[in-house]
């Protein structure tokens, strides 16, 4: 699904990552936990292909081609699909508009025929039911007036709708109350596949309860320093960061 | 919303699309602006006496005047004699079915998306087609005459219904009003005028294209627009301009007078060749807009989408004279290269209880300079009356301007006045997210400017919201950074 090898970033001239390796095989759940600054973002963000950043790989590939040769929108068709820590509002433009015409755009991507109204309409209302998003949400522009919690769970939605083969959830969990967080994780959980695959970001083992991850690695300094199976999730809520600040001599 | 959003996906990618030129013989006067030119030309439209009189008037005063220089405009010295004041399609007859017409004609039009052919289908849409500077053809006109609605070109009204012309021409904007309007007076080669009567709502959008097409010559229109008691017109006014190298000059003069209870919505998209890239040639567009409110709860909207013209200079107006009367101004204007755009609106409030509203929506890309200039005047005896201004700015990037002057005038006390004003920059964040959904940077763009520009949009009839959203797209093509 997704091989990282060796994977530099910089925002001017400050080194971020420092050398990631990752390699995530199709159905499997990554989180990615750390403490702030260790730059879990950035890597979402590089994975993305935000053009903030300098960077250097030995390789990147995802599904098999090179990651890094293609712009945002191509990263995002191909199936790679980037649930923001802090979405983004655009006013003036309606949420139904937006889901529309990103949808559509993954269709031609894969030579697909355009959804019509109906159709499109009837899967929308199904997905947002998936995560409780209420319909008067998708007549508002893009994420304004959104609430925390409903802007997290239109990020889901927008998942949902896209149906993508890799899923990088960046804090998805912050900002959000219990019942908001089940939501969420149940939305998450209905659309896991053998198929696909995600990485959970997270602070907080409390998110893993919910959706269980395969493995656990700890970024810390731009580099993963830790990697294990959940159960590493609860040995760092028990012991809390210092214990990987210690062993990293910090 | 839809199609809508179809239109404004498929922007960008060309350069001006409307630039051809349609070979048809024309009839043009040679260069140059003296007594004898107007002579000739009033003597060329067969006018009658009053005609020749109003306009050598003008002229007279016209040479006293000069070019107006208070906007944010750098406006290159134009020789007025070096401008042929006079073109006229040679096909002079008119024609009583579109067989008849230059099939060269329709072919143009055909080429610009709006045939004439499927317009005489279309909603009900009588179009008086203007190219150059005699009007074509007219249709509808029948239709309209049952209704006792005149709908004719100008120079037509002149001859037909001399006693209405005799009493408004003029009214509503008076010859020496400004340097142009004064031109204007003096030349002014055809146009349209349309009268509603008493108590009769028009049942179609009336609409006219109007068309610069031969080489170096000015186009000067004239549009009149009167409204008697208890009528209802929606005029649709639309430009698209063949691409020239050298600068057209376009001054045209439209004047709306409405009395008691009547309404007039105009509504205008404007894409005259704005120039290339370069800023090299363009159209520059002088243009006085303005209605009277003369009668008591009667309503003048203004509507437009600017996305022409090298330079705009253009401030749609309405003079609410009859108590509760009612003046209306939404526009989005587009800026992109090198264009430069001094626009807005006057409002004069003179009768009680009247109202106005304007919306300015201001979008820059390139290198361009878009201002809004509007005029805010609550005369002594307007008591109660109220205004409330709207004028947003939307920067594509770093290197365009975005200006705002805004003059309020209140001379009593019980009239209120809002401004509101905005300026903002589409953030990269905000294209990245669309990115990181599958859509590309120019979709993106469309989709919030459209989103921006849909409050103003929304007041277009439909058929001609399609086309604004059309020109809006095209007109930002290549603009991201």
């Amino acid at each position: 699904m997704l091989s990282i090898k060796n994977l530099y970033a910089s925002v001017e001239g400050q080194e971020i990552l420092k050398g990631i390796n990752l390699e995530i095989k199709p159905g499997e759940v990554h989180a990615i936990m750390g403490p702030n600054g260790s730059g879990k973002s950035t890597l979402a963000n590089v994975l993305a292909g935000k053009d903030d950043y300098e960077i250097t790989a030995d390789e990147i590939t995802f599904l098999g081609e090179n990651l890094l040769d293609k712009s945002p929108e191509t990263r995002a068709k191909d199936g790679l699909f980037l649930s923001f820590q802090y979405p983004v509002e655009i006013p003036g433009v309606p949420m139904v508009n937006f889901i529309k015409t990103a949808v559509n755009e993954h269709r031609k991507h894969r030579g697909e025929k355009e959804l019509t109204a109906g159709e499109f309409l009837k899967l929308m209302r199904k997905k947002m039911e998936l995560v409780e998003l209420k319909t008067k949400l998708t007549n508002r522009s893009v994420n304004e007036g959104f609430s925390g919690g409903e802007k997290k769970k239109n990020e889901i939605f927008q998942m949902a709708m896209l149906e993508p083969k890799l899923a990088i959830l960046d804090e998805t969990d912050s900002g959000l109350d219990i019942d908001a967080l089940k939501t969420v994780a149940n939305g998450v959980n209905a659309l896991k596949s053998p198929e696909t695959s995600s990485i959970v970001i997270t602070h907080y083992q409390r998110l893993l309860d919910y959706i269980v991850p395969d493995f656990v690695h700890v970024l810390y300094h731009g580099k993963i320093v830790k990697s294990g199976g959940k159960e590493l999730a609860f040995e760092l809520e028990e012991k809390g960061y210092d214990w990987i600040k210690k062993e990293n001599g910090n | 919303m839809e199609e809508k959003d179809r239109i404004i996906n498929d922007v960008t990618q060309s350069e001006y699309k409307y630039g051809f030129v349609t070979d048809i013989e024309t009839d043009i006067i040679e260069t140059g602006l003296n007594e004898n030119v107007i002579r000739i030309i009033s003597a060329k439209k067969n006018e009658p006496e009053f005609m020749l009189e109003f306009r050598l008037n003008a002229f007279r005063k016209w040479q006293k005047m000069k070019m107006p220089d208070w906007a944010y405009l750098k406006i290159p010295p134009i020789d007025f004699q070096k401008i042929s004041y006079y073109a006229a399609p040679k096909t002079e007859a008119k024609y009583e079915s579109l067989d008849e017409v230059d099939p060269d004609l329709l072919d143009t039009f055909n080429k610009l998306g709006i045939p004439v052919e499927e317009q005489k289908h279309l909603a009900g849409v009588a179009v008086d087609i203007v190219m150059d500077s005699v009007s074509v053809k007219t249709t509808f006109k029948d239709t309209l005459a049952e209704k006792g609605i005149i709908f004719c070109s100008f120079s037509d009204a002149v001859k037909e219904h001399p006693e209405l012309i005799k009493k408004y021409l003029g009214q509503a904007v008076p010859v020496a009003d400004n340097y142009f309007s004064a031109l204007n007076s003096a030349v002014f080669s055809d146009g349209s005028f349309c009268y509603i009567p008493k108590g009769v709502r028009c049942p179609m959008e009336l609409s006219t294209y109007f068309r610069i097409n031969a080489a170096n010559t000015g186009q000067f229109e004239r549009t009149l627009i009167i409204a008697d008691d208890d009528s209802y017109v929606s005029y649709l006014e639309g430009c698209t301009a063949p691409m020239r190298d050298e600068n057209q000059l376009h001054a045209a003069v439209v004047a709306i007078i409405t009395m008691d209870r009547a309404e007039v919505k105009y509504s205008t998209v404007q894409n005259w060749y704005p120039g290339n890239k370069e800023g090299v040639g363009g159209v520059y567009n002088f243009v006085t807009k303005r209605g009277i409110c003369r009668g008591v709860s009667s309503k003048i909207s203004w509507t437009q989408v600017e996305t022409g013209s090298a330079i705009t200079w253009k401030y749609p107006s309405c003079i609410l004279l009859g108590d509760n009367s009612v003046g209306e101004f939404n526009s989005v204007a587009v800026t992109n290269n090198y264009q430069q755009a001094d626009t807005g609106s006057k409002m004069i409030h003179i009768g009680k209880n009247t109202k106005s509203t304007i919306i300015s929506k201001g979008i820059s890309a390139g290198k361009s300079n878009n201002s809004y200039r509007g005029l805010v005047k609550v005369m002594p005896g307007a008591k109660n009356s109220r205004n409330f201004s709207q004028c947003d700015s939307l920067l594509l990037n770093d290197t365009c301007g975005a200006h705002t002057f805004p003059y309020i005038d209140v001379q009593n006390k019980s009239s209120i006045v809002e401004h509101e004003a905005t300026t903002s920059k589409i953030g990269e964040d905000q294209i990245f997210y669309c990115n990181q959904r599958g859509i590309d940077t120019e979709t993106a763009i469309g989709m919030i400017v459209n989103g921006y520009a849909k409050e103003v949009l929304n007041k277009l009839p439909m058929e001609f919201a399609v086309e604004a959203q059309k020109l809006l797209q095209i007109s930002l093509e290549g603009s991201v950074g």
